[in-house]
């Protein structure tokens, strides 16, 4: 983390479950928007849920319309708390966007370093990414 | 970011709520990606027309409720629905109907009912420089890499906000600095294997999962690499990564040496793709042998040369499992008038135009092997339809198709 936090790239507060993606991920054949789970066959958390979790990814992956997928969970209540990137993704930025615009739903996403050191819950908060210890 | 007087007008309400709306998405965006201006564009390709749930459609309406309408030259990506072809549609009757109410939104907000994944084959495409706001990831990579205009990832909702206001970040592939490569991948494969349309998708799924995100200078490419043959490559390379642009040195518009894709700097940053990575890469992809329940083909859409070899492929012949062949309405009209729609029709064929197999039920196999001449169709087919992929070049999927059971030389 830099001395002024991570890049805000949207502005939010989010608490969840670390869900370190070990690949990136499309979320276009990549999450169920009605299930919260990850489905894309080749990607090593398959099955896993990405609903309520702080999402690490190095970077986005694949389909344009990844942004209607997570405003579309967004909405349906399935979608991750919010994100850490490695790079900025403005596909997962503008469906973030919309769905707070259409629904008042928050879905904070971040640019830095990965979380590292604790397994369990963390916080985004604005440009500060912190465990929740116990 | 510095925005000019117009787009401060814009952002302020003066041009109406939809451009207020499309430009505040625009900034935003923009500002995330430490974009210091917006710039002009000329052309809009749109991916937000795939119905993905209620959350699309809610997005287009509020749109045309506040008056959007767009003011640059907009083409329409794939729908969930086969207009042409309805009785193709085997999902559910609200999906479809929302999907369709999407459709005409699109359409009423002044978008060219194009439908095509492959908006580079209509006779209206970007020229060489140009900026344009394109969706759709292989339409992104085809755009920025073959044609040398310059887009930049544009997910669903910003795509339309850009058509809407003629503006878009001036940042990334916009940019000069932005499309010079920052990795070298040297391609160490004897040279027969660049004749095989196979080894053009399975390198670009390669590619991909070595990129990422990251703008590539294939070293080792050739004049055999046809704009299909690009075209497959991209668009797996956009599937199995984020790629968005590519440069094949001595083939595409901006790398006619390894120096003018890099701007002029010695790379430390290199990697060699082999015919081991290659084949595994195959292997991963699916099934070499066994049973075919049906093939699928024209993932990107079918281009009138590939409509013209399959015709040529097919004659004399009948397919003994359902085979699709995805394409645009422009193009089969197009293949209609030469003739070749014939003899693709006499084989057996269905033809589906507007959509594609991968995104919307339309194939009768559920579950089985299907196999696919496309990277991209090969990645997205199993999650989308749970159906096993055999990859293979053309030839081999008619051959397959005809005798029933995957036919597939080891090529490698």
């Amino acid at each position: 983390m830099t001395e002024n936090g991570y890049r805000v790239l949207v502005d939010g507060v989010a608490l969840g479950d670390l869900l370190q993606l070990d690949e990136p991920l499309s979320l276009w054949g990549g999450l169920d928007a009605t299930t919260g789970l990850i489905i894309d066959h080749h990607h090593p958390q398959a099955g896993e849920s990405m609903s309520g979790r702080i999402v690490v990814m190095p970077h986005g992956r694949g389909s344009s319309s990844s942004s209607s997928v997570l405003a579309e969970a967004l909405r349906l209540g399935n979608a991750p708390a919010g994100f850490v990137l490695g790079e900025p993704d403005a596909i997962l930025v503008i469906g973030a966007l919309v769905a707070n615009r259409l629904y008042g739903t928050s879905c904070p996403i971040v640019c830095g370093p990965a979380p590292r050191g604790w397994a369990g819950m963390w916080r985004i908060e604005h440009n500060r990414v912190t465990p929740v210890s116990g | 970011m510095l925005l000019t007087e117009p787009d401060q007008a814009m952002l302020g309400g003066a041009q109406g709520m939809a451009v207020q709306m499309a430009m505040e998405l625009i900034v935003a965006t923009g500002e995330a990606e430490a974009a210091p201006a917006l710039l002009d564009i000329t052309t809009a390709h749109i991916d937000g027309c795939l119905y993905h749930g209620q959350a699309g459609l809610d997005f287009a309406r509020t749109l045309i409720e506040a008056g959007a309408r767009v003011r640059v030259p907009t083409t329409l990506n794939v729908s969930s629905l086969d207009l042409l072809h309805p009785e193709l549609y085997r999902g559910s009757q609200d999906t479809a109907a929302s999907a369709r109410l999407l459709m005409d939104a699109y359409v009423e907000m002044g978008c060219a009912p194009s439908w095509t994944c492959a908006p580079y084959q209509l006779s209206s495409r970007p020229a060489f420089g140009e900026q344009i706001a394109w969706g759709e990831s292989n339409a992104i990579v085809f755009a920025n890499s073959v044609l040398g205009a310059r887009t930049s990832r544009y997910g669903d909702f910003l795509d339309i906000c850009c058509a809407l206001t003629g503006r878009a970040p001036a940042v990334g592939l916009h940019t000069e600095e932005g499309r010079r490569a920052t990795l070298q991948v040297d391609l160490d494969v004897p040279g027969h294997l660049l004749a095989d349309d196979l080894f053009y998708p399975v390198l670009g799924h390669v590619l991909g999962r070595i990129a990422g995100s990251a703008v590539a200078a294939l070293v080792g490419l050739d004049e055999r690499a046809t704009e299909d043959r690009l075209k497959a490559l991209g668009a797996a390379a956009a599937s199995s990564g984020a790629v968005a642009m590519f440069h094949a040195v001595g083939v595409t518009p901006e790398a006619a040496t390894l120096l003018e894709a890099t701007g002029g700097v010695d790379l430390a940053n290199k990697v060699t793709i082999d015919v081991d990575d290659l084949r595994a890469a195959r292997v991963s992809l699916g099934p070499a042998g066994g049973p075919l329940d049906a093939v699928s083909v024209g993932t990107p859409h079918f281009s009138l040369e590939e409509m013209k070899e399959l015709a040529r492929l097919v004659v004399g012949r009948v397919t003994r499992v359902p085979f699709y062949v995805n394409t645009s309405r422009e193009v089969l009209t197009k293949a209609e008038r030469e003739g070749w729609f014939a003899p693709i029709e006499s084989y057996g064929a269905t033809i589906v135009t507007d959509t594609c197999t991968y995104i919307t039920p339309i194939m009768e196999t559920s579950g089985g092997v299907v196999m696919t001449n496309s990277g991209k169709w090969a990645f997205y087919a199993p999650g989308n339809l749970g159906v096993e992929v055999a990859i293979a070049g053309l030839e081999a999927c008619v051959d397959s198709a005809t005798s029933g059971e995957i036919v597939l030389g080891d090529i490698w």
